[in-house]
């Protein structure tokens, strides 16, 4: 006579771990291997190896890296390099994300309206952010070198030292270029977030006598709130990790590392000079303050 | 504990264990069972440089043509932001070829640290080879431990080019250009941006890569020091009376607008933005139309010519740790610094082998290319990079002092300097 479970011993071990359908867990391990892989493993690497004295050898190579717990850390903090590339991001962020927001949410309204020519200016707004950072860095340089186009258009208004060998004009440059590059892209989500705002919204706003500069602070910016979130947290992790300016544009961070950017750090330090758990400890402090930035901005945009 | 977190948790389990045991598996231990009578096919990475590809195509076929069991499979160095970073990764992946025939002196001691690379003196005739080719010049090139991880090859000395016509439409002479001592240069340098038509006498790069100071700073230091390497027993040279005479040259050029502060995106001379330009034979092919000359770097008071040396922008061929059949990559790395071979090096690319006997060992080349003679006398007397530990790290450290108070003159060079050799010296102390 085969035994009948008793209703009181509940579900076994495995449906308890797997649920009623274990088959779901075949269907995300996809995706997890790849957050696992991708994500996971390398962040948790990095943190790892900020404790050490690491750097990067040939396998079997019998090699130490010793344990030295926050050392990498306060190296950085205490290092005028560092602290300069930090203050730079600041620098970066204030000129690159309400800048990005402003004249992205201005021009993608534009966009939307009926104008001549739309199709075209919508491709020619996307073009920087598809064409590779080298090539339309030379037509920068040329810009704002001491004979190129700006200083010709500004003339005595040309500082001096030019732009980009000037300390004080070469990180809002960077700034700048980079809003430039990025600006396409982000025309993009508030088109997508636009075609949302029902048309009934900004017809009784005329009705009630809204202009339409009343309009768009009325309807508008309300109206693509989640999207502007959502600029201004990509906007914000895009442009804490610039690197390709400073190393092209001002000639590795200069004028004498004026310039110079946390990633760019990092890969001076850790694939040139070989300090890898220095530069990973970089990496970790870089993230940590994206992060509570990207909170801040979140906090401050969806408080209402 | 409801299902889902027990679910969340599980998740989170099965991935940090992933990470942890991924972390784990950083270290290792030690095979190196290879032993250098193996013998079979090999990989080797060749510069992109179009006539060193050339010439490595040449070298392949002529090798492969009569070794069907021991076939080389050559490819240009895959592209990335350095050879050296690319090279660093690969050793890192261990998948390194057998040979990299693009080796850079400064990275060495970094690849050594790695331990990506294969001590030459383990074989039989190593040390012997390469002592036989170089002469004395090989022992700059010997690691700290007193082997030779690196095979020099190929040197490309460092000289100052001047454009003829420039010269001449600015009044200069054109045979004998004014441009021996740090005077005469200066005054050359005013007359040329004031009538010869160029933005800049001389336009080296101002960036801040570690490798710059090797075409601006360190070809002159070594000639007016008489030859002194950047570090010397664990010392730093650059703070003698003749690296701040050198920097303090370089300075009045920026400062008078003579050399330019900007980056420029292309090759100022070839363009005809600079009258000169401070590099090896190797730049010969890119410039095309432009009428040149050569003559040695400056010094304070014009030394003898043929006593000058300088800094010889050499790369060095070597064997990494990853290679199984060293004995054919032995054999070949031999067979490509030939006589022969670097015969056709020369012809190929107008690089200078090194070699004790550049001038008589190639005597129908320099009949056919007396314009080259020059270099081949230079080649003879050409100081390398010290070959010390952290060496990318001190030339930054270098780089990071010069731009501050030569380039930029953001601060006293002397105290720059001196600052700079603390940091120095506490870096080649640090293994």
């Amino acid at each position: 006579m085969s035994a009948i479970a008793s209703p009181a011993t509940g579900p076994s071990l495995g449906r308890r771990l797997f649920g009623r359908q274990p088959l779901g867990y075949l269907f995300v391990a996809p995706y997890v291997v790849f957050l696992a892989a991708i994500f996971a493993y390398p962040l948790g690497f990095a943190v790892y190896i900020s404790f050490r004295d690491y750097f990067f050898a040939a396998p079997g190579a019998i090699v130490e890296r010793p344990f030295v717990g926050l050392q990498n850390y306060t190296d950085a903090l205490a290092d005028p390099v560092f602290r300069r590339a930090m203050l730079n991001v600041v620098i970066f962020l204030i000129i690159n994300v309400p800048l990005t927001v402003a004249v992205g949410l201005v021009l993608a309204t534009a966009l939307n309206a009926a104008i001549p020519f739309r199709t075209f200016f919508r491709a020619s707004y996307f073009v920087p952010y598809v064409t590779a950072s080298v090539a339309v860095i030379g037509v920068w340089l040329w810009l704002f070198s001491t004979g190129g186009l700006v200083n010709n258009l500004v003339g005595p208004l040309a500082p001096d030292p030019s732009w980009l060998v000037n300390s004080f004009w070469a990180m809002p440059i960077i700034a700048l270029f980079a809003t430039w590059k990025q600006l396409g892209f982000y025309i993009l989500l508030y088109l997508a977030a636009l075609q949302n705002i029902p048309d009934e919204l900004y017809e009784a706003a005329e009705v009630d006598g809204a202009g339409p500069v009343r309009r768009f602070r009325a309807v508008t910016v309300p109206g693509v709130r989640p999207t502007t979130t959502l600029v201004v947290i990509a906007a914000t992790i895009t442009g804490a990790n610039f690197f390709t300016e400073p190393y092209l544009l001002t000639g590795r961070g200069g004028p004498n590392g004026a310039s110079v950017s946390p990633v760019l750090l990092m890969y001076t330090q850790g694939i040139e000079q070989g300090h890898a758990g220095y530069a990973a400890a970089i990496g970790v402090l870089l993230a940590i303050m994206v992060m509570a930035v990207s909170l801040v901005n979140r906090y401050l945009l969806e408080r209402s | 504990m409801t299902n889902w977190r027990r679910r969340l948790y599980l998740a989170a389990a099965l991935t940090l264990s992933i990470a942890l045991a991924a972390c784990g598996g950083g270290g290792g231990s030690t095979s190196s069972s290879e032993t250098n009578t193996t013998r079979g096919p090999i990989k080797i990475w060749y510069s992109n440089n179009a006539e060193e590809v050339k010439w490595g195509e040449a070298v392949v076929a002529a090798w492969n043509k009569d070794h069907a069991n021991e076939q080389v499979t050559a490819e240009q160095i895959p592209a990335g932001k350095s050879s050296e970073e690319v090279i660093g990764a690969s050793i890192t992946a261990g998948n390194t070829p057998c040979l990299i025939f693009n080796t850079a002196p400064a990275a060495v001691p970094q690849f050594q640290k790695q331990g990506g690379l294969v001590a030459l003196d383990s074989f039989s005739d190593g040390a012997s080879y390469i002592q036989a080719r170089t002469g004395p010049r090989a022992d700059q090139y010997k690691s700290p431990d007193g082997k030779f991880y690196q095979m020099p090859w190929k040197t490309n000395p460092v000289m100052i080019f001047y454009n003829k016509d420039v010269f001449a439409k600015a009044g200069l002479d054109t045979k004998n250009p004014p441009l021996k001592t740090y005077d005469e240069f200066l005054a050359s340098a005013k007359t040329l941006v004031a009538k010869g038509g160029v933005q800049a006498a001389i336009w080296p790069a101002p960036s801040s890569e570690f490798f710059q100071p090797w075409f601006d700073f360190y070809p002159l230091f070594i000639a007016q020091s008489g030859g002194k390497q950047l570090v010397q027993d664990g010392q730093a040279q650059f703070t003698s009376p003749d690296g701040i005479a050198v920097a303090e040259f370089w300075k009045q050029l920026y400062d008078q607008g003579l050399a330019q502060r900007e980056l420029y995106k292309g090759d100022a001379f070839g363009d005809k933005k600079a009258a000169m330009a401070i590099v090896g034979p190797w730049a010969i092919a890119v410039y095309g139309k432009v009428k040149w000359g050569v003559v040695p770097v400056p010094t304070k008071d014009g030394k003898d010519p043929s006593q000058i040396q300088t800094f010889s922008d050499e790369k060095s061929s070597a064997m990494y740790s990853s290679c199984k059949n060293r004995a054919t990559a032995w054999d070949f790395l031999k067979l490509a610094t030939s006589q022969e071979s670097d015969g056709k090096l020369l012809e190929m690319t107008g690089q200078m082998p090194m070699r004790t006997d550049v001038p008589t060992a190639f005597p129908a080349y320099f009949k056919s290319h007396p314009e080259y003679t020059i270099f081949a006398e230079q080649a003879a007397r050409t100081v390398e990079v010290p070959n010390v530990p952290n060496s990318v790290e001190i030339w930054q450290t270098f780089r990071d002092a010069y731009s501050q108070a030569v380039i930029f003159g953001k601060s006293d060079v002397q105290s720059a300097f001196n600052q700079a050799a603390e940091k120095v010296k506490t870096l080649a102390a640090r293994s």
